[in-house]
C-alpha cells in the first residue's frame, strides 16, 4: 500500500429489504480525490481493508462536476454531492451512507422519483402555446432574471429534503426544492399563468404549513439557492389565497 | 393508420427530449429511455451558450454569416444543407427556449444579450450564466413533464437500450432494454425509434463526457447493421481542468468574456503567476492569430497549447499545463455571466480563478463523427432516426463552440416529426408484427447477458476500460500518426481477445452497475475500432484530425464522409467514402491566421 492512504466506511445493503452492513476500505492516497473517484478505484480493485474481495459499490453517478443532481449520499452525516466531496478535506474514516429518508436501492444508491412527481403536482413548467414560431418572449429586466436564474439551478439533488425534520412518511411534506420552483414559475410572466393551481398544490396535508423553519435546507444546498426565501415568499403567497377562498365561499 | 403513432425515443437529453416534444404535440405516443432520470442527462453540463444569428447587437450578423463560419470552421467535411437549415432555424428556436423560461442573461433593455465564442466574429451566443446547457435541458425536461402528466410520453428512467428490434426485411420494429434495477430484459414494439444517446467520452476513458456517455447504443446499432460515420472526427477542448476521475470542461465562454491563454515566457518559471510582468508572458494564441486571438476554433487551440506544452516546453512547473488568465475582468462581470464554471474551478481545485489564472489543458470532449443519418436523421436502417451527439451531422470536421445545443434540438425538432411521418406511413404499424421477431432478439439478449454473468476469467473491467481510454487518449486525440493508428487496432483486438476473458466481480441480479459497464464495454471496444481505422485510413489533415505526415488538407481524395459498416462475419468495421454536398459554399482553405 502506499505511504498515505484514505480509509472509507461504506454502509451497504445488497437490495431495498436486505440488512444493511458496513465494509472498509483503505485506498491509496492520490491528489485531488474525491469521494467518487474513491469509489471508481474500488469498482477497479474491490477489496476490503481486511483483505476479503468483495462487490464494486452501487451509487448513482453522472457528471462529475455537481450540476447533474445524481451523486448525493450522506458523508460523514451530512447530506452532500460525492463528486465535489474533496477526500483531503474529510475527517477520516469517512463514512458514506445512502440517503436515509428514500428507499435504498442498493448500496448508496436511492430512489428519489418523489421529486419529480412533487414537480408533476406544482405544475413546474411554462404552459407555452406550441413549439412552433409564435416570436420572442417577453421582456425580462436584468434584475427579473438575476432573482430567476438561482432558482433554476436546483439540481433535484434532494439534499434539503433529506436535511430537512419535516420530510418524512408522517408528515408527507413536499420539501423545499418543489416549493421553491413554485416560486420561479410564479414570478415568470407566462408561467404564472397556472399560479392559482400551483398554490392550491401546496395546501392541506404535506404542503407548505408543514415546514417548521428549521432551516436545514439552507445549509444543505449545494447550489445555495436561497430556498428558506422561496418557503416564506410562497408561504405568503399561499396563505393569500387560502384567506381568498374563504371569502369567496 | 388509425391509432396514434407510437414512437420509442432512448437518451433524455437536448435532443431525445427536443424528438419528444415534437412528437407528442403532432398526437404522437411517446416511450422515452434513459439511464439516469432525463433531468440528469449531459447535456446538463454544456456551460457557455447557444448559438443563433439574431444579430441584436447591430453587428450585421446573418443566418448565413452563422451558416458560413459552421461550414467553415468545420472545414468543409460536413454536409451543407442540413447546417443551412439548423442556422435558419436558430433564431426561433431560441424564441421559443425564451418563452419555455429559460433565463437567458438580458440586456439593461429586457432583450437577450448574446456573447462571443470561438470561430467567429459576432456575438452570436445566447447565454444563461455558465450554465445554459443545465438551463436549457431544465426547459425541455419540463415541457416534457408537462405531456408525461398528460399521459403523452411514458418514461422509463433507469433503463438501458439494449439493441433494436428488427424484422425480416432489416426494419426497425422497436427495441430491447434492460430494467437497471431488476435486471429484466424486455421487448417494446414501436412504429419508429430515435437514437438520441449523446457522446462517447468513455471510450476515451477520462474525458468531459458524464459517465453514462459510453457510445454503447451507437454501438450495438453499428454492429446490427447501421453506417457510422466520420467517427475518426473527435473534437480536443483546448480548455478542461484535469483531474483524477473526469477532465472537467472549462468553458470557451472564459474566453468569449475577455479570458487570455499565455504561458511564462522563461522555462521552468515558479514565480506566482500574478507576479510576471506583462512582457514576460507569451500569449501565443495572440501571437499566432491575431485575428480571431484567443477565440480560434478548439482543434486550432488545442493544437497551438499541444505545441507550447510538447515542442517549445513552456508547460506550468514543466506540467502539461497553460494560464487561461481571467484575473483582469471586474468581479462582477465574471459573476454575472460565469458564476458556473468559476464554481466549478473553486470547487475542485481549490483556487479563485477572479484572484488566480485558472491552469488548464485540453481534453477530450465532443465526438463529430456519429450513426450515418440522410437530412432527416433516418438512418439507414428504415425506422431507425438518430438525432443529437449521437450522429454526425452538422460539425464537420470540427464543430464550433455553442453549436452543439442548437444542432441537438434542431436534429430533435427534425428527427421528431419525420419519425410520426414515416409511423403514418407505414402499410404495417408495429402491433401488427408477429410476436417471433421480439422474442428472437429477447432471446439473443437473453443469452448474451446469461454468458456475461457466468464469466470468471482474470480481467477486471474497469482495468481493462482504463487500458483502452490510455491507448485512445494517446494515438487517437491531438496528433495522429499512421504507425501508432495500426498499432493501436492491433491493441484494441488484443483488448477485445482478453475481453473474452472478463471476470465479473458481481453476479447479483439486483442493480448490479458492474455488469450494465461490462456489457457497455465490448461495445466500447468495437466503436473504438471504427475511430482509430478511421483515422488511419484519411490521409490528410482536416479540422481536428491532424496528420504531422498528412500537414494538408486533401480535397481531391478527402472531401468525403466515412461511412463505417460492420462485417458481421469477420468481426471488424468495413469502410465507404460518399462525396461531401458542398453545392452551396465552394470549399475554400481554412486559415485562421488571416482574414477569411
Amino acid at each position: 500500500m502506499a505511504d498515505k492512504t484514505v480509509i472509507i466506511k461504506i454502509k451497504r445493503q445488497q437490495s431495498p429489504d436486505a440488512k444493511p452492513q458496513w465494509e472498509e476500505f483503505e485506498l491509496p492516497w492520490k491528489r485531488g480525490m474525491n469521494v467518487t473517484s474513491s469509489l471508481m478505484d474500488i469498482a477497479a480493485n474491490p477489496l476490503t481493508r481486511d483483505g476479503k474481495t468483495t462487490t464494486p459499490i452501487t451509487y448513482d453517478a453522472n457528471c462529475l462536476e455537481e450540476v447533474c443532481g445524481s451523486c448525493a449520499m450522506l458523508i460523514n452525516g451530512r447530506a452532500c454531492m460525492a463528486c465535489s466531496a474533496l477526500i483531503d478535506k474529510l475527517d477520516q474514516p469517512i463514512r458514506l451512507e445512502p440517503f436515509s429518508k428514500f428507499p435504498v436501492i442498493r448500496d448508496l444508491a436511492v430512489d428519489r422519483i418523489v421529486l419529480f412527481e412533487n414537480l408533476k403536482r406544482v405544475k413546474a413548467w411554462v404552459p407555452v402555446d406550441g413549439t412552433y414560431d409564435l416570436g420572442p418572449g417577453p421582456r425580462v429586466t436584468p434584475e427579473e432574471q438575476e432573482l430567476a436564474y438561482p432558482l433554476s439551478r436546483c439540481i433535484s439533488c434532494c439534499c434539503c429534503m433529506e436535511a430537512c425534520p419535516q420530510f418524512n412518511e408522517h408528515t408527507g411534506f413536499v420539501g423545499a426544492a418543489a416549493i421553491s420552483q413554485v416560486r420561479l414559475f410564479n414570478t415568470h410572466p407566462t408561467g404564472k399563468a397556472l399560479k392559482h393551481e400551483r398554490l392550491a398544490a401546496l395546501m392541506g396535508d404535506g404542503g407548505i404549513q408543514e415546514c417548521g423553519y428549521a432551516q436545514n435546507c439552507l445549509e444543505a444546498c449545494p447550489k445555495d439557492i436561497p430556498l428558506t426565501r422561496s418557503i416564506a415568499e410562497v408561504g405568503g403567497e399561499v396563505m393569500k389565497q387560502a384567506i381568498g377562498g374563504l371569502f369567496r365561499r | 393508420m388509425a391509432a396514434a403513432p407510437r414512437i420509442i425515443v432512448v437518451g433524455g437529453g437536448l435532443a431525445g427530449l427536443a424528438a419528444a416534444i415534437k412528437i407528442a404535440e403532432m398526437g404522437g405516443r411517446v416511450d422515452l429511455f434513459s439511464i439516469v432520470p432525463v433531468k440528469r442527462s449531459h447535456s446538463v453540463c454544456a456551460q457557455g451558450g447557444i448559438n443563433a444569428a439574431k444579430n441584436l447587437k447591430g453587428e450585421g450578423d446573418s443566418t448565413w454569416q452563422h451558416f458560413d463560419d459552421t461550414v467553415y470552421g468545420g472545414d468543409f467535411l460536413a454536409n451543407q444543407p442540413p447546417v443551412k437549415g439548423m442556422c435558419d432555424a436558430a433564431p426561433a428556436i431560441i424564441d421559443l427556449l425564451d418563452r419555455m423560461g429559460v433565463p437567458f442573461n438580458r440586456t439593461p433593455e429586457g432583450l437577450l444579450d448574446f456573447r462571443r465564442f470561438g470561430g467567429t466574429m459576432y456575438n452570436r451566443t445566447a447565454f444563461a450564466g455558465a450554465t445554459t446547457g443545465q438551463q436549457l435541458l431544465y426547459a425541455l425536461d419540463e415541457q416534457v413533464r408537462r405531456h408525461e402528466s398528460e399521459g403523452k410520453v411514458q418514461k422509463y428512467e433507469h433503463w438501458e437500450f439494449l439493441s433494436a428490434v428488427l424484422d425480416g426485411n432489416r426494419t426497425c420494429r422497436g427495441i430491447c432494454a434492460m430494467d437497471l434495477r431488476s435486471m429484466e430484459v424486455r421487448s417494446f414494439p414501436a412504429d419508429a425509434v430515435i437514437i438520441a444517446t449523446g457522446g462517447i467520452g468513455a471510450i476515451f476513458g477520462k474525458s468531459t463526457n458524464s459517465v453514462v456517455c459510453t457510445g454503447s447504443a451507437q454501438s450495438v446499432l453499428y454492429q446490427q447493421g447501421a453506417f457510422y460515420a466520420n467517427g475518426e472526427f473527435i473534437q480536443v477542448h483546448p480548455t478542461s481542468i484535469p483531474g483524477e476521475d473526469k477532465l472537467r470542461l472549462m468553458s470557451e465562454s472564459a474566453r468569449g468574456e475577455g479570458g487570455r491563454v499565455w504561458v511564462p515566457r522563461k522555462k521552468g518559471d515558479t514565480r506566482d503567476p500574478k507576479s510576471i510582468p506583462e512582457s514576460e508572458r507569451w500569449y501565443f494564441l495572440e501571437e499566432w492569430y491575431p485575428k480571431y486571438g484567443n477565440l480560434v476554433p478548439r482543434d486550432v487551440a488545442t493544437r497551438a497549447i499541444h505545441k507550447v506544452v510538447y515542442e517549445h516546453n513552456l508547460g506550468i512547473d514543466g506540467q502539461p499545463m497553460v494560464y487561461l488568465d481571467l484575473t483582469h475582468i471586474d468581479r462582477q462581470i465574471l459573476d454575472r455571466k460565469l458564476e458556473g464554471i468559476l464554481e466549478i474551478y473553486e470547487k475542485f481545485v481549490g483556487d479563485d480563478p477572479r484572484e488566480t489564472p485558472m491552469k488548464i489543458f485540453p481534453g477530450m470532449h465532443y465526438t463529430m463523427g456519429g450513426l450515418w443519418v440522410d437530412y432527416k436523421q433516418a438512418t439507414n436502417i428504415p425506422g431507425l432516426y438518430a438525432t443529437g451527439e449521437c450522429e454526425y451531422q452538422y460539425h464537420g470536421a470540427n464543430r464550433l463552440g455553442a453549436n452543439s445545443l442548437v444542432s441537438c434540438i434542431y436534429g430533435g425538432f427534425i428527427g421528431g416529426p419525420a419519425a410520426v411521418f414515416y409511423a403514418r406511413s407505414l402499410a404495417k404499424s408495429s402491433a401488427a408484427v408477429t410476436n417471433g421477431v421480439f422474442d428472437s432478439e429477447l432471446k439473443r439478449q437473453g443469452e448474451i447477458n446469461a454468458k456475461l454473468m457466468k464469466a470468471d476469467g482474470r480481467e477486471n473491467p474497469f482495468k481493462l476500460w482504463r487500458e483502452l481510454g490510455d491507448l485512445m487518449t494517446r494515438n487517437c486525440t491531438v496528433i495522429r500518426d499512421n504507425k501508432d493508428l495500426s498499432a493501436t487496432d492491433g491493441k484494441l483486438c488484443e483488448l477485445l481477445e482478453r475481453y473474452a476473458h472478463i471476470n465479473l466481480s458481481d453476479r447479483s441480479l439486483w442493480a448490479n452497475t458492474t455488469f450494465v459497464f461490462t456489457r457497455q464495454l465490448y461495445n466500447m471496444l468495437q466503436l473504438a475500432r471504427v475511430i482509430a481505422q478511421g483515422a488511419l485510413m484519411r490521409n490528410e489533415s482536416r479540422g481536428a484530425h491532424y496528420k504531422p505526415n498528412f500537414p494538408e488538407r486533401d480535397d481531391k481524395n478527402w472531401m468525403k464522409t466515412t461511412k463505417a459498416y460492420f462485417a458481421a462475419d469477420a468481426d471488424e468495421p468495413r469502410f465507404e467514402f460518399e462525396p461531401v454536398d458542398v453545392s452551396l459554399l465552394p470549399p475554400r482553405p481554412r486559415r485562421y491566421d488571416a482574414v477569411k
